[in-house]
């Protein structure tokens, strides 16, 4: 479905962020990209999305080539981005940004169906415009709440973690788990946390601009997690650095 | 009524016919339709081109519409409207100016000098449109002057919205609230071409526990320029605000210019500005629900603009 070939991003002056990526994901596939802060996940996700393009290599989309199109061309192909740090908007409303998303001026009812699905009480929402007014859990949830309502054939979430509390994480874990049923679309969440390491049916980590496993929860979870030689290893690096 | 005259009508008020009610339209300096109702008493100054209208205390949800329409070059109209408002009344006056000059090079202006009385605890909301048309050189002149003075209890709140086609346009309200009177503005404005903007505020906040609102935004595109002045005193225990946020694009320019002064040591005041180009994380975002970039664009102005 997806295949980034030899993808790499180099910015004037600066180390290389992406280094010669190669990585296929195929359909109905929920995929978890971790690894350490700086090791280009976000990057790599941008580059998916188009909001960045890469300095090297190739992207296809269902046998196309897209690499040199645009942010919109992939949205409308079937990608979907969800940002680390939702945008806020002064004026917008969450009903507005919903029927943005799903591409068809919905009923407060249909839009509601969206927030309740990421535990969010609708009649609170629906109506709220996507400024500061909103919690950082909150326009999170919302933010999801678009990729849900957008159901593209991908879907990648940036850390939909970040500033969820415990509570609703868990079941944010069941909107992921719910939108994996389907056998066309596939997932890819970039995150840290164990609970969605655990439930992804492949598990990449990336290092330094490169990935450096790839494989099943069984095989890479463990070493992920349950590190025998921290000091050597690149994953635990940064958290004996902080 | 022509129907230039019946198209601005629709466009500053939302009127396709006569309304129900109290009512006064004015077309090219002239009254052409009147009506007064059992609580609204609409009458003609004796002294000066404008009228007064007057609320009977106590009069509950009416609304009152008095449009002014400008619908031919030449024009040059300046009216003087007084609205006294009884004591616990609670109404929505529906104003607004509509000013074309087809396809001449003359323009044409109108200068509305509004002055709104509020009795005790009464409560106003005040919505008012300007629209400019015409595809000459003329230029669409609006510069309109409102004073409110507002007595114990009572509460304003005035939106006023300039959306396209003004030229030029010098906007000067001035307020004075009693004890626990309230008022909030809010303002819409949007300039292209070389059209000019100034929009000036000046609030006496004499009364205790008195507050005003006073939010602005505002697009200027091309080459237009905008001037935002808020000038908000604080004699008493009182609380001010004043937003101004404005999207610059192409090469407009926008200034802000905040005065605040506490006279008091209990009159609390802020003052907010923000001025930039659309946010590019704001265009990326709406991209990758699928919008062009253009698409992007109109919506967010849009939703600015709401």
């Amino acid at each position: 479905m997806l295949k980034l070939e030899n993808i790499s991003f180099e910015v004037e002056n600066e180390k290389e962020i992406l280094k010669d990526v190669n990585l296929t994901i195929e359909k109905g596939k929920f995929i978890a990209i971790t690894g350490p802060n700086g090791g280009g996940k976000s990057t790599l996700a941008r580059i998916i999305s188009g909001v960045l393009k890469p300095t090297k290599g190739k992207i296809t989309f269902y046998g196309e080539d897209i690499t040199d199109l645009s942010i919109t061309d992939r949205a409308q192909r079937g990608i979907s981005f969800g940002f680390q740090q939702p945008v806020r908007f002064k004026g917008i409303t969450v009903h507005d940004l919903i029927n943005i998303a799903k591409g068809e001026d919905l009923s407060v009812m249909d839009a509601s169906h969206f927030l309740s699905e990421v535990g969010l009480c609708a009649k609170d929402y629906i109506h709220r415009e996507l400024n500061d007014g909103l919690s950082g859990g909150e326009i999170k949830r919302i933010e999801i709440a678009t990729i849900i309502a957008r159901n593209t054939k991908l879907s990648i979430l940036d850390e939909p973690e970040a500033g969820i509390d415990l509570w609703s994480f868990n079941h944010l874990i069941e909107v992921f788990m719910k939108m994996h049923q389907s056998k066309e679309n596939s997932i890819v969440i970039i995150s840290h946390q164990e609970r969605i390491l655990d439930v992804a049916d492949e598990i990449i980590a990336m290092v330094d601009g490169a990935i450096v496993k790839r494989g099943a929860k069984e095989s890479v979870l463990p070493e992920l997690l349950h590190c025998e030689d921290p000091k050597n290893c690149l994953y635990c690096q940064d958290i004996l650095e902080a | 009524m022509n129907d230039i005259a019946k198209k601005l009508l629709k466009e500053v008020s939302g009127l396709d016919e006569m309304p129900k009610g109290a009512y006064n339209i004015r077309e090219n300096s002239k009254t052409v339709s009147r009506q007064s109702s059992e609580n609204i008493e609409i009458v003609s100054k004796e002294d000066k081109s404008g009228i007064d209208i007057i609320v009977k205390p106590n009069t509950k949800s009416e609304n009152v519409f008095i449009p002014a329409l400008v619908s031919c070059s030449g024009v040059h109209d300046l009216v003087y409207n007084d609205f006294f408002i009884g004591e616990n009344a609670d109404i929505t006056i529906i104003a607004g100016c509509g000013v074309s000059t087809g396809d001449s090079c003359d323009g044409s202006e109108h200068n509305g000098i509004h002055r709104f009385f509020l009795g005790k605890n009464s409560k106003v909301r005040y919505v008012e449109k300007h629209i400019g048309e015409g595809t000459g050189t003329g230029k669409r002149v609006i510069d309109p002057v409102t004073e409110v003075i507002q007595e114990e209890g009572s509460y304003m709140e005035m939106e006023t919205t300039q959306i396209k086609g003004v030229d030029s346009t010098r906007r000067f309200t001035t307020a004075k609230l009693k004890d626990g009177a309230k008022l909030v503005i809010k303002e819409k404005l949007m300039t292209h071409g070389e059209q000019f903007a100034e929009s000036k505020f000046e609030v006496d906040m004499d009364g205790e526990d008195s507050s005003v609102n006073l939010i602005s935004r505002s697009v200027a595109r091309d080459y237009s320029r905008q001037t935002f002045i808020s000038k908000i005193n604080g004699n008493t225990r009182c609380m001010g605000h004043s937003e101004c946020d404005a999207i610059i694009m192409d090469h407009g320019v926008v200034s802000a210019i905040p005065e605040i002064t506490a006279n008091s040591l209990d009159a609390t005041l802020i003052h907010e500005a923000a001025i930039g180009k659309i946010a590019g994380d704001q265009m990326i975002k709406l991209m990758t629900l699928g919008l062009t970039e253009g698409e992007a664009e109109a919506k967010i102005i849009d939703g600015f603009l709401n």
